[in-house]
C-alpha cells in the first residue's frame, strides 16, 4: 500500500509551497537542499554506482559555478545559455580528466581526482583577470524572471514572489529534471554496467565491458551534473568563490552521500536535507559545527554504513520477515 | 637576474621547509606502506605536536632546556593518542572498505581539529626559539637562523636513524615484512595487530615532533592541520606512497618547487605543486622511488 | 581452433611459462594439468588476455589475438570462468546473468531505457539449464560455493562462446557436487557444440571427460596426447609420483 503512494512527486509538488508556508529562511534552506542534492547525487554515480571513489568532485562543481558566473556577470549572457554552459564545461573538464583518473585504480584513482581539484582550485584563486582571484565573484546576477510577472497577469498565485523564490522554483525544477534523468541513467542498461564494474571489474571485464570507457563515461556524467548543480549555485550564493573546488568541499559531499546511503538513489538527496538542516539547527548552538559532523560521521561509520536510507530499508526489510512469520 | 645570496636564502628556507615536511610526510608514507591507509589526520597530529608544544611550555616555562622537553612530551602525548585511537577505534574498521577508513580520519580531523579550538581558542600562538639557538648564521651573504640550521641537519639524521631501524632492528624487520605482506606474518605468529598498532603510533609521534618543532617558526593557529595535510600528500604522491627515502627526496622536491615557485612564478606556486602531483601520478603513478603498481 | 605458440611470460625473473605450445582443435575437450605452480592459471590469464606475454602467440579461429583486452576477446566467443568464483556478489542471481547479455548483445551504452525487462526470457532459459531458476531473485553473494561456481557458467554461456575456457571449474567442490558439475559441464558443451579448455587437479575429472590432455610441469610442457599416451608417459609418471590423485 505504501508503495502506491508517489511519494516523489507529492514531496516534490510539497516543495514548491515552501516559499509561501515558510519564511525566507526556509526558502533560502530549501532552495540550499535541493542544489546539494544534485551534488550529492551527481557523486553518487561515481562512488555507490560505479564504486570510485572521488576526492575532488568539487572541481566540477566550481567550474560550473564559474561558468555561470562568468557568463552572466562579465558577458551578460542569459541563464539560459550560461545555465547548461556550466554542465557543458564541467563535462569537458570531466573527460580531460577523468581520462588520466580512470587509468589509476582505488588510492591513486582517489589522489589524481584531489590533484585535479586543487588545480582548479589553485588557478581559480589566482587567476584575477578571470575568476576574481581571491575575493571569487560576489554579485552574479539573478537570471530575468520578467516573464514569470507576464504570466502573472492571468494565473494570479504565479505572482507575487520575491526573485529569490523564483530562483528557488526554478532551482526545483531544474533539479527534479536532472535527478530524473539521473535516475534513467541509473535504471539503464548503462547503469547496470556501472554496478558490474563496481561489483566486480574483473568479470565485467569478461563480460565484454571495457571497463575503462565506462569508467569514464561515467566520470563525465557526474561531473557534468555536478557542473549543473554549482551552476545553479552560484548564484543561489550570490557570488562564487575559488573555495567551491577546494577539497573540503568534496569530502563535505562525500559525507553527505555516506549520511544519507551509497546503496540508494535517493540517499544523498537525503543525506544533503538532513546534513543542511542539522547544519543550521547546530550552528545557531555552537560553533563546532564540525566536531558534531565529526561525530555523526564516525557513528556513520561504525553503525551506519548504509547511511539512513541503508538503516530504513533494513529496518523495512526486518518488517516484512516478521510480519511474513506472524 | 636575482642575487645569488638571495637564491641561496630561499633554497635553504626551502629546505627547511622540506625537513619539516619530511617528518611529517614519513609518518604518513609508514602508515600507508604497512596500513594501507592514508592517513587524513595526520595534519591534525601535526598542529596537535605543535599546541601541545605550546602547552607544555605553559607549564613547564622555556627557560634552559624546558623547550626541548616540551617538544618531546608533545610528541610522545600526540603517539599516544594517535596508539588510543588505533587499537580502540581504527582497528574495528580494518575488514571494511577503504573508503570507510579514509572517512575515519577525515572524521578525527574535524573532531580533533575542533577539540584544539576548545582548548586552545582560535587565537594565534606562537613560541620563541629556545635557549641556544636564538641568532643567526651568516653564509654567502644570507642571514640563516642557527634554529633552521639546526632542523636542516636533524632532518636528515632523524631520516638516518629510522632507515637504519628499519633495516637492522627485529622490529623494523617486521614492519617491512608487514608492508609486503601481512597475512604470512600473522601465519609466522606475529601479533599483527599489535604491529600495526606500533606503526601508528610511530607515525604519530612523528608528525607530532614535527608540529612541535615549528613552533618557534611558525604561528600555532586552527586550519594548519588542513594546510600541511594536502603538502604533505603531495610530498608522499611525488616520492612514492610507502617509500621512506622516496619521502625524503619528495620533500627536499617539494621544498625547493614551493621557494623558487615563489620567487620567480609567484601566481603559479601553488598551481605548479598540484601540478607536479597530477604529473607524477598520471606518468609514474608509484612516484620516484616508490614499487610499480601491479 | 585455439592455438598457442611458444608462450613465455616471466615475473621478477621468475619464469612462470616458458615456451608452452599447444593446440585445441574445434569441438574438443582438452585438459591442462599439472603440479601446483605449473603456471596453468598463468597460461590462462596470457591467453585471455588478462596478462600480456614476453614472447609467443596465441591465435583464435585463425585470428591473432595475443594481448587483446579481455572485453574485446570474449566477444571474438571466448568464454572463460576464474579459479576463485567470479560473480557479481550484490546483484540478484538473475541480474547477474542478465548484465552478460546486455553487454553481449550490445546493449550497454543505452543510458535511458529501463533496464529490468530487457532479456528476461534468455536470462530466465538460460538459468533453467544450468538450474538455478528457482533461485534468480537471491541475491548472488549469498549463494553455496557450488551454485555460485553455477552461477560463473551461466554468466560465461550468455556471451554465447565457441569455446570455453575453466580454470579448475571443480575447486573446493566435494565428490558429490565434482560429478553433477562435470556432469552439467559436458552436457551444455554437447548442447552448445561449444569446444572446451579447463585446468584441472581431479585427475578423476580429467581422465573422465578430457580427450586431449597437455601436461604442464615448471612452466613447461612436458606431455601432450590422448589420456591413454599421457597416462604410460613415463615424464608424467615421474612428475606425478607422490600425488595422491
Amino acid at each position: 500500500m505504501i508503495q502506491k503512494i508517489p511519494w516523489t512527486l507529492l514531496v516534490f509538488a510539497a516543495a514548491f509551497f515552501v516559499p509561501a508556508a515558510g519564511s525566507r529562511y526556509y526558502t533560502f534552506l530549501a532552495n540550499d537542499v535541493v542544489i546539494w542534492a544534485l551534488f550529492a547525487t551527481s557523486l553518487n554515480l561515481l562512488v555507490g554506482y560505479t564504486g570510485l571513489v572521488s576526492f575532488g568532485h568539487a572541481a566540477y562543481f566550481g567550474i560550473g559555478a564559474y561558468t555561470t558566473g562568468v557568463l552572466m556577470k562579465k558577458m551578460g549572457i542569459s541563464f539560459l545559455l550560461a545555465f547548461p554552459a556550466a554542465g557543458v564545461l564541467a563535462g569537458l573538464f570531466a573527460l580531460v580528466f577523468g581520462f588520466f583518473c580512470v587509468r589509476l585504480t582505488r588510492i591513486y584513482f582517489a589522489m589524481l581526482t584531489l590533484a585535479f581539484a586543487q588545480i582548479v582550485w589553485a588557478i581559480c584563486f589566482k587567476w584575477n583577470e578571470v575568476t576574481g582571484g581571491e575575493q571569487g565573484m560576489p554579485e552574479i546576477p539573478y537570471p530575468n524572471f520578467d516573464w514569470l510577472e507576464k504570466i502573472a497577469a492571468w494565473l494570479p498565485f504565479v505572482g507575487g514572489y520575491r526573485t529569490s523564490d523564483y530562483f528557488y522554483f526554478l532551482s526545483l525544477v531544474l533539479v527534479a529534471v536532472c535527478l530524473w534523468l539521473l535516475r534513467r541513467v541509473v535504471g539503464s542498461p548503462f547503469g547496470r554496467m556501472l554496478t558490474t564494474i563496481r561489483e566486480n571489474p574483473e568479470r565485467a571485464e569478461f563480460i565484454g565491458v571495457n571497463v575503462r570507457r565506462y569508467e569514464l563515461a561515467a566520470f563525465v556524467v557526474a561531473g557534468a551534473f555536478a557542473g549543473l548543480a554549482g551552476g545553479l549555485f552560484g548564484i543561489f550564493n550570490r557570488g562564487v568563490f575559488p573555495d567551491f573546488a577546494y577539497w573540503t568541499k568534496s569530502s563535505e559531499v562525500l559525507i553527505m552521500t555516506l549520511l544519507g546511503g551509497m546503496g540508494t538513489f535517493i540517499g544523498p538527496a537525503l543525506g544533503a536535507l538532513v546534513l543542511i538542516w542539522l547544519n543550521q539547527q547546530i550552528v545557531s548552538y555552537t560553533q563546532y559545527w564540525p566536531l558534531v559532523l565529526g561525530l555523526i560521521l564516525i557513528v556513520l561509520l561504525f553503525v551506519f554504513p548504509g547511511g539512513i536510507a541503508g538503516a530504513v530499508e533494513s529496518a523495512a526489510r526486518r518488517l516484512r520477515r516478521r510480519s511474513a512469520h506472524a | 637576474m636575482p642575487d645569488p645570496s638571495f637564491v641561496f636564502a630561499q633554497s635553504l628556507s626551502g629546505l627547511t621547509a622540506a625537513m619539516f615536511l619530511f617528518l611529517i610526510a614519513s609518518g604518513l608514507s609508514l602508515i600507508f606502506g604497512v596500513l594501507r591507509v592514508l592517513n587524513f589526520a595526520h595534519g591534525t597530529f601535526y598542529m596537535l605536536g605543535a599546541y601541545g608544544a605550546y602547552q607544555f611550555v605553559q607549564w613547564l616555562g622555556a627557560t634552559g632546556a624546558r623547550f626541548w622537553l616540551a617538544a618531546l612530551l608533545a610528541a610522545l602525548g600526540v603517539a599516544v593518542l594517535g596508539g588510543i585511537i588505533e587499537r580502540f577505534l581504527f582497528q574495528r574498521l580494518y575488514g571494511k572498505e577503504e573508503l570507510y577508513q579514509l572517512l575515519f580520519t577525515y572524521a578525527l580531523v574535524l573532531v580533533l581539529g575542533d577539540a584544539a579550538k576548545i582548548f586552545w581558542g582560535t587565537q594565534q600562538k606562537s613560541l620563541s626559539r629556545p635557549p641556544g639557538l636564538t641568532g643567526a648564521l651568516s653564509l654567502f651573504g644570507a642571514t640563516i637562523p642557527y634554529y633552521n640550521l639546526f632542523i636542516i641537519l636533524l632532518g636528515p639524521a632523524i631520516a638516518l636513524g629510522f632507515w637504519f631501524a628499519l633495516q637492522r632492528t627485529r622490529a623494523g624487520r617486521f614492519i617491512r615484512a608487514a608492508a609486503l605482506d601481512r597475512e604470512t606474518l600473522g601465519a609466522l605468529g606475529v601479533n599483527v595487530n599489535a604491529l600495526y598498532t606500533g606503526v601508528f603510533v610511530l607515525a604519530s609521534f612523528l608528525g607530532g615532533l614535527g608540529g612541535a618543532l615549528i613552533t618557534p617558526m611558525r604561528a600555532i593557529v586552527p586550519g594548519m592541520d588542513t594546510e600541511v595535510i594536502v603538502e604533505a600528500f603531495v610530498v608522499v604522491v611525488i616520492g612514492g606512497l610507502g617509500s621512506f627515502w622516496g619521502t625524503f627526496l619528495g620533500a627536499l622536491i617539494y621544498g625547493q618547487v614551493l621557494s623558487f615557485g615563489i620567487l620567480f612564478f609567484p601566481r603559479f606556486s601553488i598551481f605548479s605543486i598540484f601540478a607536479l602531483m597530477a604529473a607524477v601520478l598520471i606518468i609514474r603513478p608509484w612516484g620516484l622511488l616508490g614499487k610499480p603498481l601491479k | 581452433m585455439l592455438d598457442v605458440r611458444d608462450l613465455k611470460k616471466s615475473f621478477d625473473g621468475f619464469q612462470a611459462v616458458s615456451g608452452v605450445s599447444f593446440s585445441v582443435p574445434r569441438g574438443s575437450i582438452s585438459a591442462i594439468i599439472g603440479p601446483n605452480g605449473a603456471g596453468k592459471t598463468t597460461l590462462f590469464n596470457l591467453i585471455t588476455g588478462h596478462l600480456r606475454p614476453d614472447a609467443g602467440s596465441v591465435s583464435f579461429k585463425g585470428r591473432e589475438v595475443t594481448g587483446i583486452a579481455p572485453h574485446d576477446l570474449c566477444r571474438l566467443g571466448m568464454g572463460r570462468s576464474f579459479q576463485r568464483t567470479n560473480i557479481f556478489p550484490r546483484l540478484t542471481v538473475l541480474q547477474n546473468i542478465q548484465a552478460a547479455y546486455l553487454c553481449h548483445r550490445g546493449r550497454g551504452w543505452n543510458l535511458m531505457a529501463p533496464v529490468d525487462r530487457l532479456y528476461r526470457d534468455e536470462t530466465e532459459a538460460l538459468l533453467d539449464s544450468v538450474g538455478l531458476l528457482d533461485k534468480a531473485g537471491e541475491v548472488a553473494g549469498f549463494l553455496s560455493h557450488g551454485n555460485q561456481k553455477q552461477l560463473e557458467l551461466g554468466i560465461t554461456l550468455a556471451l554465447e562462446p565457441e569455446i570455453l575456457l575453466l580454470d579448475e571449474p571443480t575447486a573446493g567442490m566435494s565428490a558429490q557436487e565434482t560429478r553433477e558439475s562435470i556432469r552439467l559441464i559436458e552436457r551444455i558443451a554437447r548442447e552448445r557444440g561449444l569446444t572446451l579448455l579447463f585446468t584441472e587437479h581431479d585427475m578423476e575429472v580429467v581422465f573422465t571427460i578430457a580427450l586431449r590432455i597437455t601436461v604442464l610441469h615448471q612452466g613447461g610442457v612436458i606431455a601432450d596426447g590422448t589420456p591413454e599416451e599421457v597416462r604410460r608417459h613415463p615424464e608424467v609418471r615421474r612428475v606425478y609420483l607422490g600425488e595422491r590423485r
